[in-house]
C-alpha cells in the first residue's frame, strides 16, 4: 500500500482565553486508504507517544451525518472536495510531500474552546429562536394526512438536509451563518404544518443570528460550495423575501 | 403607532432589513446610470441634440425637476455607502482571519466591492466639481454657452480620461456582482431565476461600462468634435 509523507501546519490553541499559534508536524507514513480524521489519530498517537499533547479534534460519526468534525484544510472549510464532511475525506486525495494547512472554523460566533474544537452553540440558540415548529408530541401523525405538494416536499427536504456543521459560516468572508439560518426556516417555512408560526420563526432566528455576531450575507456563495449537504444559496433568497414580508406584516399588525 | 416604529427599528437594525436598504438605494442608482447613460450618448447625435437636452433637464418642473432628482440621488447615495460601511465594518470584526486562506469561487469583482464601491464615491465628487460645480473657469465659461462643447473640451486632457477609464471599470465589476446582489437580496433569486440574473447583472455591467467609455475615447483618441471646439 502506497505511504505518504507530509508536513502538517496545525492550530494549537491552549483554551478560548489564550493566543493560539500554527505549529509543524511531520506526517510519516501515513496510508492512502487512511481518512483524514484516522491521519491524524496516527498522528496523534506518535505526539502521545513521545510525551506531548494530542491535537484536539472534534469527530462523533465519521460517516459525514453528524456534523461535528469541523477543519478547515488549506484554507477550506471540510477540504476543496464537494459535498463531503472532513471525516469523509480520504488521504488518497493528497500526494506524498504535501503540506496541509489544518484549522479551526473561523468566526467570532464560534470561539476556539481547544486546537481545532470550536463551540457553536450558537447555532442551538438560533434553533431555540424559532427553527421548530410547536406541535403535541405522541404517536406519528398518519402520512398522509396532511397533503404537501411534491416541489414543496422535495425544496423542504432538501434544506433539512443541513447538519448544522457551521462550514457555511467558516468559509464565509464575513463569517455569516445565512446558510444555516436560512436552510433551517426554509425546511419549516416550504411545509404546510410551519406556515403558523412562519413570520415569528424567521423574525426570531434573524434576531438571534445578528445576536450571535455573525457578520452580514455578501452574495458571494462560499457557504454553498463548502457545504457537505450542497444545500442551495437559493435558501438565503427565500430568507430574504419571507424576512421582508414578515416585517412589513409585524410593521401593520 | 409604538408597534409601528419598534418593527421598523428592528427592521433597519437588522442584517437582512439593511441590506434590502442597500439593495433598494442601489436598484435606484442602478436605473439612474441607464437614463444617465442614454442622455449623455446624445453627445455623439450633435451639439445641438446635446445642448437641448441639457436645457430639457434643467427646465423640468421649472427648473425644480432637476433639484428633486439631486436630492433624491444623493439620498440613495448616502443612504447606500452609510449602510454598506456600516455592513462592511461589522463583516471584517466577524471573522478572524485564517494562517491559510483560500477562496472557492467567490468572484474578485465581489471581495472589491467596498474598494470599488469607494472609488466610486472619489470619481463622483470629481465628476460633480467638474461638470456640474464646474470649478475650472474654462470649463465654466464654455458650460454656459454649450454643454457640448464643455465635454469635448474636457475630455482633451489624458489624465482626465484615464481616471474616467480607471473609475468605470470600476464601476463595471461593482455593477456585475452588485445587480445579480440586488435580485438575491430582495429574494428574487431561484433555480429557476438563477441564470438570467446572471447574465443580465454581467449584460447590463459590460453595457454601462462600454457607454460610458465610449464617449471620452471617442473625443481624445478619434478627435470626437475637435474641429468645433478649437
Amino acid at each position: 500500500m502506497p505511504l505518504l509523507n507530509l508536513t502538517l501546519k496545525v492550530w494549537r490553541q491552549e483554551n478560548a482565553n489564550t493566543e493560539g499559534r500554527i505549529e509543524t508536524y511531520e506526517a510519516k507514513e501515513i496510508p492512502t486508504s487512511a481518512s483524514f480524521l484516522e491521519m491524524i489519530d496516527i498522528v496523534n498517537e506518535r505526539i502521545i507517544k513521545e510525551g506531548g499533547e494530542p491535537i484536539h479534534f472534534d469527530h462523533d460519526c465519521r460517516e459525514g451525518i453528524c456534523g461535528m468534525c469541523s477543519m478547515t484544510i488549506n484554507g477550506v472549510p471540510h477540504s476543496k472536495e464537494r459535498g463531503i464532511t472532513t471525516c469523509q475525506l480520504h488521504m488518497r486525495k493528497f500526494s506524498d510531500g504535501d503540506t496541509i494547512w489544518i484549522e479551526p472554523f473561523r468566526a467570532n460566533a464560534f470561539p476556539v474552546v481547544k486546537d481545532l474544537v470550536t463551540d457553536r452553540s450558537s447555532f442551538d440558540r438560533i434553533i431555540g429562536a424559532g427553527g421548530y415548529i410547536s406541535v403535541r408530541t405522541g404517536s406519528a401523525p398518519d402520512a398522509h394526512a396532511i397533503q404537501i405538494p411534491k416541489p414543496d416536499a422535495d425544496a423542504a427536504f432538501d434544506a433539512a438536509a443541513c447538519i448544522g456543521c457551521g462550514a457555511c459560516v467558516a468559509a464565509c468572508k464575513n463569517a455569516s451563518a445565512m446558510l444555516f439560518v436560512s436552510a433551517k426556516a426554509s425546511h419549516l417555512n416550504h411545509l404546510p404544518q410551519g406556515q403558523a408560526e412562519k413570520d415569528q420563526r424567521v423574525l426570531g432566528m434573524v434576531k438571534q443570528m445578528d445576536q450571535e455576531g455573525f457578520g452580514n450575507c455578501t452574495n458571494q456563495f462560499e457557504c454553498e460550495a463548502v457545504c457537505p449537504k450542497e444545500i442551495s444559496a437559493d435558501h438565503i433568497a427565500k430568507l430574504n423575501r419571507d424576512y421582508l414580508t414578515a416585517s412589513a406584516r409585524s410593521s401593520v399588525s | 403607532m409604538s408597534a409601528t416604529s419598534c418593527s421598523l427599528c428592528a427592521f433597519v437594525k437588522s442584517s437582512i432589513g439593511r441590506k434590502i436598504i442597500v439593495a433598494l438605494t442601489g436598484l435606484a442608482l442602478v436605473l439612474f446610470l441607464a437614463s444617465h447613460l442614454a442622455g449623455n450618448l446624445l453627445v455623439f447625435a450633435g451639439q445641438e441634440a446635446f445642448d437641448e437636452y441639457a436645457a430639457f433637464l434643467h427646465n423640468l418642473l421649472h427648473g425644480a425637476g432637476v433639484w428633486i432628482a439631486r436630492l433624491g440621488l444623493l439620498t440613495c447615495f448616502i443612504v447606500h455607502i452609510w449602510f454598506t460601511i456600516l455592513l462592511t465594518k461589522e463583516n471584517k470584526t466577524a471573522r478572524p482571519k485564517y494562517a491559510h486562506e483560500a477562496t472557492v469561487q467567490a468572484p474578485r469583482s465581489s471581495r472589491l466591492m467596498i474598494w470599488s464601491g469607494l472609488t466610486i464615491l472619489a470619481f463622483i465628487i470629481f465628476h460633480i466639481l467638474h461638470f456640474t460645480v464646474r470649478t475650472d473657469a474654462e470649463l465654466a465659461k464654455l458650460g454656459a454657452e454649450s454643454p457640448w462643447k464643455m465635454v469635448i473640451l474636457a475630455f482633451q486632457n489624458p489624465l482626465v480620461v484615464i481616471f474616467y477609464l480607471i473609475s468605470m471599470t470600476l464601476l463595471c465589476s461593482h455593477l456585475g456582482h452588485g445587480v445579480a446582489s440586488i435580485f438575491q437580496t430582495l429574494g428574487l433569486r431561484s433555480k429557476k431565476t438563477a441564470g438570467p440574473i446572471k447574465l443580465i447583472s454581467k449584460a447590463y455591467a459590460l453595457i454601462i461600462y462600454l457607454g460610458f467609455i465610449s464617449i471620452p475615447l471617442a473625443i481624445l483618441l478619434f478627435g470626437f468634435g475637435c474641429e468645433t471646439c478649437k
